[in-house]
């Protein structure tokens, strides 16, 4: 890269940004991963490496450790483990990449959430051995709940299994099986060898029998954005923006992102929850006055009426405006170390609103490995995704998750120091609603 | 072998998809905002340096044609350029902004702080900075760190949570889930917040020539005399450098990063524009902090443990 040209550089600034989360049991090779790609993608710079060189050889290891890369974090150098999420950068001239490496560790289920949750691509990794596993299958279903676009499979290890056509052809088909039955829209498998360098960046020598892309070949051409058009638009208002000034006497905006669809000069509008509407007089996309705008741009619109309007309004087009309810009924992820129980009261965050809730019901509590629902399980803990139903102070507009990622989407929050409890995403749970069976006994436990 | 397990087509991205800075500069608005939206009494770290410079540019543009509803806060170590320091003068005075600042020298001159024998201040800036978050009441502090400077970095929240003591604690952090910030807090406590999160030098770099942003004049190409320490060149000034074993001399330098000026070291470079700069930083071997910051040698966890202590 030391001969940069100028049309290189403007290639570099007209790239799409893709976010991804990698997910992958403890010994499957993850870090392996991350840092072949951050190598091999020229992204690990000669300090860092030195470092990791330097860190290696105090440790009394032959080899760089490249998983102290990625290791921030005293305590997880010390124990050799990932605990928390690590936000990862790298680019090539085609695509900028933010990596979401979350921890393979059961316990961190709610990591994995917390990672996929603005990830429009995870890549599951699987040990070529061992094949599709219930941490596998754990993956799976995280990302399908958390309904992130695209899922690759990516089958590490394969140089222990002689790069078998077969072995890997086997776990493609049973993944690919799993996590379309729970609605994953696209899934692509991809046979690896994260320590020899087998598919990841290059491709491979070994697999003549494979004709798809390389990990990153993939990463650079996976589409970043949907078709919009078919979206509901909502934009939350965040900020009222009103100058004040000689020059600005009477400018009063909604400051906002728009969470999804688009939204143009001249719509019919109307606010949630007060149902009163308006018209689109003018948008502002940072400075610059623009016909049409939309997700995930941060915008201020301007209306025609002067209407009361605060942050925590939800403006939707006049035609397309969601119901507005007080009675919750969603799929949460609890993070938070001490349980969520029935006839608790938090507060739900939804978009820019936080209202009072209480927790009426807690209907079932899902169990990854074989997606079995354990009724009435009374409370959940950390780690434990369930059902809940929640009964809130103030009606909102909630979308499902299936519809809108953003404003399907809520957390729960304790009121009494502001813990973050649980992640939820309104309406079904799985794209593919499936009769799913209900776990007789134990074996829910996870 | 691609399975396409739906009518997903391999379609090229769509006319909707933004561009990388489009799409930082929308979530970074995103963060302000929010920030303007929650807290009583928000801050916003301002150094001077090229991050903090990009923080003023966002939360410029997120509230026009309103002023922002944000103060500034300048930690002075008291070994500063004094290219900076006009230029911080100058940005203060043209927006009709607020700027406190919190003095390392005054806590020196007190008899609060002891100057290190290397000189070095950078790690003395944490306790003028959370006296000064106390004293004023300030329940949000923007910070132009991002994840990608350092791998203690890396782990950190956009909103980050600090306790009465400004302490971080890595191991007690909320989880951050799709852009629904949590900034909750008790009386005391105060949520350090980084718009700048997912921003890489070199985005922050292609921002600054997109949006055409001046910086210090330091940042660019220029003859300097300097003497090398610990393998940086290091501007002579009055905190104690060249020791009778170092020798000046003038080269052609420039700065990546500014700091205090005992341990923030200039590289070699004939970059004078931005264009020249960018084609450096992407062709450099070398992070930001690598090239330039002596106290993140000190140790593996160097960052982390001054994190903890409520450095930003």
């Amino acid at each position: 890269m030391s001969t940069t040209t100028a049309e290189e550089l403007a290639g570099l600034s007209a790239t799409t940004l893709l976010r991804f989360a990698t997910a992958g049991s403890v010994d499957d090779g993850k870090s392996t991963l991350v840092g072949r790609l951050l190598h091999d993608s020229k992204s690990v710079l000669a300090d860092q490496l030195e470092a990791v060189e330097h860190a290696s050889r105090s440790r009394g290891a032959a080899e760089p450790d490249l998983a102290l890369l990625t290791d921030g974090l005293r305590a997880e150098r010390e124990q050799g483990i990932t605990i928390d999420v690590a936000y990862r950068y790298f680019a090539t001239p085609r695509r900028r990449f933010i990596l979401a490496d979350t921890p393979g560790h059961v316990q961190y289920t709610r990591n994995m959430v917390t990672g996929a949750s603005t990830a429009d691509l995870a890549v599951v990794l699987v040990d070529a051995r061992n094949g599709v596993i219930e941490q596998t299958r754990r993956h799976a279903a995280v990302a399908a709940l958390l309904r992130v676009p695209h899922v690759v499979l990516a089958v590490n290890k394969m140089d222990l299994v002689d790069y078998e056509e077969s072995v890997f052809a086997k776990i493609a088909e049973e993944f690919t099986a799993y996590a379309s039955d729970l609605g994953v829209p696209e899934i692509t498998a991809i046979p690896i060898s994260a320590l020899a360098g087998d598919n990841v960046v290059e491709p491979s020598a070994n697999m003549d029998w494979y004709g798809g892309p390389t990990v990153l070949e993939h990463l650079e051409t996976v589409p970043v954005s949907h078709d919009l058009t078919s979206c509901h638009a909502r934009l939350p208002v965040q900020y009222v923006i009103r100058p004040q000034t000689a020059e600005h006497p009477d400018y009063r905006g909604y400051a906002g992102q728009i969470a999804a669809g688009t939204f143009r000069v001249g719509e019919s509008v109307t606010v949630l929850p007060s149902g009163r509407t308006s018209k689109i007089a003018g948008i502002d996309l940072l400075g610059k006055a623009v016909d049409v705008a939309w997700t995930p741009q941060s915008v201020t619109l301007l209306l025609e009426d002067d209407i009361d309007i605060s942050r925590g309004d939800l403006i939707v087009p006049s035609h397309d405006a969601p119901a507005t309810s007080q009675d919750v009924e969603a799929t949460v992820c609890h993070v938070a170390d001490t349980p969520l129980t029935v006839g608790q009261r938090v507060l739900l965050k939804h978009t820019t609103r936080t209202v009072k809730a209480i927790v009426k019901e807690i209907p079932s509590r899902l169990t990854l490995d074989d997606l079995s629902q354990h009724p009435e399980p009374g409370q959940l803990v950390a780690n434990d995704i369930g059902r809940v139903k929640v009964r809130i102070a103030e009606p909102i507009a909630l979308d499902s998750y299936a519809a809108s990622r953003r404003t399907g989407s809520f957390l729960l929050i304790d009121p009494s120091d502001g813990t973050t409890l649980a992640a939820g995403m309104a309406g079904e749970a799985f794209a593919a609603e499936k009769e799913l069976p209900v776990a007789d006994d134990e074996g829910w436990d996870f | 072998m691609t399975t396409v397990a739906s009518n997903v087509s391999e379609e090229t991205d769509s006319p909707y998809a933004l561009t990388h800075l489009d799409a930082l500069e929308s979530e970074a608005v995103h963060i302000f905002r929010e920030v303007a939206g929650e807290f009583e009494r928000p801050v916003i770290l301002f150094s001077g340096g090229k991050d903090s410079i990009v923080m003023l540019h966002l939360a410029l543009k997120a509230f026009a044609p309103a002023a922002i509803p944000f103060s500034l806060l300048h930690v002075d170590t008291g070994h500063n350029f004094s290219e900076v320091i006009d230029y911080r003068d100058r940005v203060v005075a043209e927006h009709g902004l607020r700027l406190h600042v919190a003095s390392v020298q005054d806590y020196i001159d007190r008899g609060v702080l002891k100057e290190r024998p290397d000189g070095v201040r950078n790690p003395l800036q944490t306790v003028p900075l959370t006296e000064k978050i106390q004293q004023e009441k300030f329940d949000a502090v923007f910070g132009g760190g991002r994840r990608d400077e350092e791998k203690a970095r890396a782990k950190e929240r956009v909103f980050s949570l600090r306790d009465e003591f400004s302490q971080w604690d890595p191991r007690r952090q909320r989880p951050e889930l799709w852009q629904l910030y949590n900034g909750r807090h008790a009386p005391g406590e105060h949520v350090r917040v980084f718009p700048l999160s997912n921003w890489t030098e070199l985005d922050v770099w292609q921002y600054i020539a997109r949006e055409n942003i001046e910086l210090p004049q330091i940042y660019y190409a220029h003859e300097r005399p300097v003497f090398k320490r610990s393998g940086m060149w290091l501007t002579a000034g009055e905190w104690g450098g060249p020791k009778d074993d170092e020798t000046v001399e003038t080269r052609l330098v420039r700065y990546r990063t500014v700091g205090d000026m005992s341990c923030t070291g200039a590289v070699d470079s004939d970059a004078t524009t931005i264009e020249k700069v960018i084609a450096e930083i992407a062709a450099s071997r070398l992070t930001e902090r690598g090239a330039t910051r002596a106290d993140d040698k000190l140790s593996e966890a160097a960052m982390e443990d001054r994190k903890r202590e409520g450095y930003f």
